[in-house]
């Protein structure tokens, strides 16, 4: 089980990452954590000729409050977010999931921002990114985009991002403490990619309604989807105990899950309206 | 002092906490790699295999090379066993998905792999046989033409009064179970090092085996070459759980290749090729009708076990061992009046079938324990009181196959179990988490275990080649230390610690001046190895009784030097003593070698003995209890307490013992909650790494609670009997009980492992 | 294929090897440095036998490209004992406590342990059996390698106890 033979890049400044994108186009792949590429290339699932590693790059490692957002650079590593990278709803969420990523020794070094461009359905920040609606800072030479997470994710493994491009941050919104953001996933063996979770968000007016609510799920189809309906649903009214079951339970219906041996589509679809609730719940809890 | 019995840390250890240790891919340097062409078929004739050019040193290896290679077919002489042949590289058919069809060899790993994939492989694919359904199937396929109806191996016993048995019942308790396929998965996958020696013009093969013995006689065998001429290596092995016994054909395949190109070859297996081509096991059905009195008095069983063995018979104890050991040991450690009961092996396009700890016994565990709980409900008998009624209380004890149980403590150990659970207090935990909208779920699983059977035990299931005694070569040297050579050869289980216990203390000597020799045919005499929960009963008995004859002649050396009698001479703290009078060891063996005009006469010029033992067997027993909390949303089951009271009679090193216990609970957690190998319909193993075949992590294992009973076996020399595979053994069934129990509100009965959380999930829904 | 000259410093010593930039972390060490202590068990970043620290970080080796790791420090299991063998304080643990069976795993879990002990604060038991359900031993059951780390935990001042869950 060894890589297939590929060239080696390691620019030291993101305009040389850029100008080897450009020059390798489709043959050229980023290699940041390498958490998933190194395992896809060991099993030759994937087979880029040659890889740009953006490991030193320094400009690229950092993550901050700033304006509202937190900009999340492209070297910013899983383990950075186990403790609380700013204060509020977001950085709790962040610190909440981080633990769920993989194993310790995969989170020195897998980076946000790869998960959000290797786009696989489990993935927590994927999820959390749909969720709170993440922005994409896309850059190729000579030019740059913003990409919110709701274009982003095309199907499975799939972006939108092009082969010349570089992810080189996203953000995500600092909500306000009026926000309630919960967490939930179901996984057969600790660290492994979840087989359903759902990621919410409640903000909660001076009354105690919910006025406004988003509700992301992961792992139970080609890309992390939106609950919207079940969203809609807990507007204007107190977040009782049988409205939340009550959403949970329109977000279980809301969708086609993906089905495979282990996971049938009526199975999926009963732990979306768990993970669903369990995090809701959780995030009133306090 | 008595090193016996002691929780001695082991000598094997501070190598391999060092980085030190030696396993067979440590020892690659040098060697150009070898990289197996696997089927992509489950089913296909072979059109053709054209390879690229290959690069300068490179080659390429088919059957077609293989001219006078002979093929792996082990026999089987009862029980309707066909027997079936697997060759080294096929040349017309491939029978599995994995299976090796051209070997390719280059100076790198990296680059054997490159060329491997770029092989053109075409093969014509045909209609595959994958499940027990599909092989039985009227009209199927059939894979090998000895064996109609894809029936491998077809054992009956039936005895005449059976049927009368379940005619006076007053009750009969009938249900059908399954058992999925699983993976040993020892965390070292196989490897082979196959080095030339221009010198010698011998072959040493360093192998990640259990059986260095047997897989030289089976290379040599195959081969056609001098057994002689052929040395097998078990170096370091990194766990093996019966997965690495067999003779696969990628080691006669190595060896070929030394000899034939005069060099050194390795070839070390990936985690998927372990995953989807090894060896597989436990892929069986069962159905199972048992008569049963009002009072709970078990009268009559009747069972049908079906097993799917896969596409070759395993060398050398055959497919038949998951079948015909089901069919012998089904009646576990209860009363059983009459029996009858048929058990076939099934061959299919998949993955062969080899033992794995504890081999069919905790699918069988699982149905008899499953078969307890079930007949006390509907009997309206306390399952602990049901058991106890049913138990074999007086030794020994003939089973109805035959089996003679010895000395036990199969109700004591329940009792013992019952106790330290605290029924009760759980009943009552149990009843205020239903109140609250959870499930906890606490169940038993009682069971026996045979072990350290020697070769009447494996000689009457008829096989063509029976293993079961061990040989150990014993000497002292002239420094005065000790060598024990064994034919037997551990994979991780400290028998170098326990067996210099045993012989330390016959000798009067320190562990540490004992060094046990294993894993070389060169350097032991012949002998099986390790499996079967049979190292320390049956290569402790043959060190013992070595370590005797040894003590024997050291106390007549050192009777004459302190002119006493032999009888009062004692061996102890590396001396012989009369008395007062003392002599060190160190200048007994000085003398009997060096100076052997003064003693020669007694027992010539050395201080070497041998020793063989060969037991009849011995069964050790337990009782697994665990507690569970299921999640009836998301069929998630979370083990809160596991505990063992475990007899294995003697124990020679606690400390060994219980890591025993730990480690085949764990495996037996996984085999009840995680693990199983997956296959599509057309063949394809979906189940071909870490993340797909669920081995547990520290996260899924609770803490292991052991409470030891100590009946010592009259039928062992060293008191001890085996319990090498009892955790994986009980542990399923006690699982399967346990969440049975936890959702009985849903009237949910677990009746196939691994009870995944879709399966528990569907129960429920589906009870609802 | 070109191989890529690069500079590793392993357990403080210096390694001038040549390798293809597809040779892994674990390749190098074990096949180009001679650094056998260092084990692959799965080669897809599951099962933790590789685990070396790479800048004082845990890391899975067979994730991580050698190329990657040009001009960095690295620790390995062989860098645990002392020059004569001596066992360090976490090896020592596992010895008395029976923390290892076959020994294939163990390079991996005792580099985990390493790493977890050298972070700052205190390991408590849900951090313990967090940190060390990254790896996979089939032999122990884990009871034991729990019980070693805990038990080096404690003589290294690290650990915290918290009531029994």
């Amino acid at each position: 089980m060894k890589c297939p033979p590929f060239d080696y890049h390691a620019p030291r400044s993101q305009a040389e990452a850029l100008a080897l994108l450009a020059r390798h186009g489709e043959e050229g792949k980023i290699l940041a954590g390498g958490q998933s590429l190194v395992p896809t290339m060991a099993f030759r699932l994937a087979r880029p000729a040659s890889l740009i590693d953006i490991n030193r790059i320094a400009e690229l490692d950092y993550c901050r409050a700033e304006a509202g957002r937190l900009r999340i650079g492209a070297l910013a590593r899983h383990a950075r977010f186990e403790r609380l990278v700013a204060p509020g709803p977001t950085g709790a969420l962040l610190a909440r999931a981080a633990e769920h990523i993989a194993h310790a020794p995969i989170r020195t070094r897998g980076t946000f921002c790869g998960s959000l461009a290797h786009a696989d359905p489990a993935s927590e920040w994927c999820c959390i990114a749909l969720a709170l609606g993440a922005e994409m800072r896309v850059l190729r030479e000579g030019g740059e985009r913003l990409v919110p997470a709701a274009d982003w994710f095309q199907s499975v493994f799939t972006t939108t991002l092009g082969h010349d491009e570089l992810l080189a941050e996203a953000s995500l919104p600092l909500l306000g403490p009026d926000w309630r953001c919960g967490f939930a996933e179901f996984n057969r063996r600790a660290g492994d990619f979840a087989v359903a979770m759902a990621v919410t968000a409640l903000r909660l007016d001076a009354a105690g309604h919910v006025a406004g609510a988003r509700i992301a799920l992961g792992g139970v189809a080609g890309t992390p989807i939106l609950a919207e309906a079940a969203a809609a649903a807990l507007l204007g009214a107190p977040p009782t105990s049988d409205r939340l079951r009550a959403a949970a339970a329109l977000a279980a219906e809301g969708f086609e899950p993906t089905e495979d041996a282990q996971v049938p589509a009526d199975y999926r679809r009963d732990l979306v309206r768990a993970m669903t609730r369990r995090a809701l719940e959780g995030s009133l809890a306090t | 002092m008595n090193w016996t019995g002691r929780r001695l840390p082991r000598t094997e250890d501070p190598a391999l906490l060092r980085g030190e240790g030696a396993f067979t891919a440590d020892l690659a340097a040098g060697a150009r790699a070898v990289r197996f062409l696997r089927s992509p078929f489950a089913a296909g004739r072979i059109l053709s295999i054209t390879a690229p050019d290959l690069p300068p040193g490179a080659l390429l290896v088919t059957g077609a090379d293989l001219e006078g290679v002979g093929t792996i077919r082990p026999e089987l002489f009862r029980f309707n066993y066909r027997a079936i042949a697997q060759p080294v590289l096929p040349r017309e058919r491939v029978h599995f998905v994995g299976q090796p069809v051209a070997a390719v060899v280059a100076a790198t790993p990296e680059e054997a792999e490159d060329i491997a994939e770029a092989i053109l492989l075409e093969i014509e694919p045909e209609e595959p046989v994958v499940t027990i359904d599909d092989a039985l199937r009227p009209g199927a396929p059939i894979l090998h033409a000895e064996a109609p109806g894809n029936t491998v191996v077809d054992g009956t016993i039936r005895h005449p009064d059976c049927q009368a048995a379940f005619a006076r019942a007053d009750r009969i308790v009938e249900f059908s179970l399954r058992s999925g396929r699983q993976n040993a998965t020892p965390m070292e996958a196989r490897a082979g090092l196959a080095a030339y020696d221009r010198a010698t013009g011998r072959i040493r093969l360093t192998a990640s085996c259990q059986m260095p013995h047997m897989l030289r006689t089976g290379i040599a065998t195959l081969l056609g070459m001098a057994e002689a001429d052929l040395q097998v290596v078990a170096p370091d092995v990194g766990g093996g759980f019966g997965q690495k016994m067999a003779l696969f054909p990628e080691y006669p395949l190595l060896v070929w290749l030394a000899r034939r190109h005069r060099g050194s070859f390795c070839w070390i297996e990936d985690r998927n090729e372990n995953l989807i081509a090894s060896a597989h096991s436990r892929e069986q059905r069962h159905h199972l009708r048992a008569a049963f009195a009002a009072d709970g008095t078990l009268l009559g069983l009747e069972a049908d076990i079906l097993a799917n063995t896969g596409a070759f018979s395993c060398y050398p104890t055959t497919c038949g061992v998951e079948p015909l050991m089901a069919l012998a040991e089904y009646p576990g450690p209860y009363r059983l009046p009459t029996y009858a009961a048929r058990a076939r092996a099934l061959a299919t396009h998949t993955c062969p079938a080899a033992p794995y700890r504890g081999v069919s016994r905790p699918v069988v565990t699982f149905g008899l324990e499953r078969l307890m709980d079930r007949a006390a409900a509907a009997l309206g008998i306390d399952p602990v009181e049901l058991r106890r009624r049913n138990l074999v209380t007086e030794f020994p004890h003939v089973t109805p196959t035959g089996l003679t149980l010895d000395q036990a403590s199969y109700v004591e150990a329940l009792d013992r179990a019952a106790e330290a659970a605290d029924i009760p207090g759980f009943r009552a935990r149990q009843a205020a988490a239903r109140r609250d909208g959870r499930y906890l779920g606490l169940g038993l699983a009682v069971f026996n275990e045979r072990t350290g059977y020697g070769t009447p035990a494996f000689a009457a299931r008829g096989m063509g080649i029976v293993p079961g005694y061990e040989v150990v070569d014993i000497a002292m040297t002239p420094a005065g230390d000790v060598e024990v050579r064994i034919g037997a050869s551990p994979h991780g289980q400290g028998l170098r610690t326990t067996l210099a216990q045993l012989a330390a203390d016959r000798l009067g000597l320190d562990p540490s001046r004992i060094r046990v020799i294993h894993g070389d045919t060169d350097r032991t005499p012949y002998g099986w190895g390790s499996f079967a929960s049979r190292g320390a009963v049956i290569a402790g008995g043959a060190t013992q009784l070595a370590a005797d004859k040894l003590a024997t002649r050291l106390r007549r050396a050192a009777a004459r030097l302190l002119q006493a009698e032999p009888e009062a001479v004692t061996l102890r703290d590396g001396a012989a003593w009369a008395g007062e009078a003392s002599i060190p060891l160190t200048e007994i063996a000085r003398r009997v070698h060096q100076r052997s005009e003064q003693l020669s006469d007694l027992d010539g010029f050395n201080l070497a003995e041998t020793a063989q033992y060969d037991p009849g067997g011995t069964f050790s027993n337990a009782c697994h209890v665990a507690e569970v909390e299921v999640d009836a949303e998301t069929g998630h089951v979370r083990v809160l307490r596991f505990l063992v009271v475990e007899d294995a009679g003697r124990l020679l090193n606690p400390l060994i013992a219980d890591g025993q216990v730990h480690g085949g609970v764990a495996q037996g957690i996984a085999n009840a909650l995680l693990e199983e190998v997956l296959y599509a319909a057309d063949g394809n193993p979906l189940t071909g790494s870490l993340a797909d075949y669920l081995p547990p992590s520290a996260a899924e294992i609770p803490l292991i609670e052991i409470i030891h009973m100590e009946t010592e076996s009259p039928e062992t020399l060293t008191g001890a009997k085996g319990l090498g595979e009892g955790g994986a053994i009980g542990a399923p069934a006690a699982i399967a009980n346990a969440i049975s129990d936890a959702l009985a509100p849903f009237g949910v009965d677990i009746a196939e492992l691994p009870a995944t959380p879709a399966r528990i999930r569907a129960l429920i829904r589906n009870a609802r | 294929m070109s191989k890529t000259p690069i500079r590793l410093t392993v357990n403080g010593l210096p390694h001038e090897v040549a390798v293809e930039p597809r040779r892994t972390l674990a390749d190098a060490l074990r096949d180009d440095c001679g650094l056998t202590g260092t084990h692959l068990g799965c080669e897809h970043g599951v099962c933790g036998a590789c685990t070396v620290l790479l800048d004082g970080e845990a890391v899975r080796a067979c994730l991580h490209f050698a190329v990657q790791a040009d001009s960095r420090a690295i620790r390995t299991v062989e860098g645990l004992a002392a020059p004569d063998g001596t066992l360090n304080p976490l090896q020592r643990a596992f010895w008395e406590n029976h923390g290892l069976q076959c020994g294939f795993c163990t390079p991996g879990f005792l580099m985990l342990a390493t790493w977890m002990l050298e972070q700052p604060g205190p390991v408590d038991e849900a951090r313990l059996r967090h940190v060390l359900s990254s790896n996979l031993c089939r032999c122990t059951g884990y009871q034991n390698i729990l019980t070693a780390v805990r038990a080096a935990a404690q003589e290294l001042g690290k650990w915290a106890e918290t009531a029994p869950a």
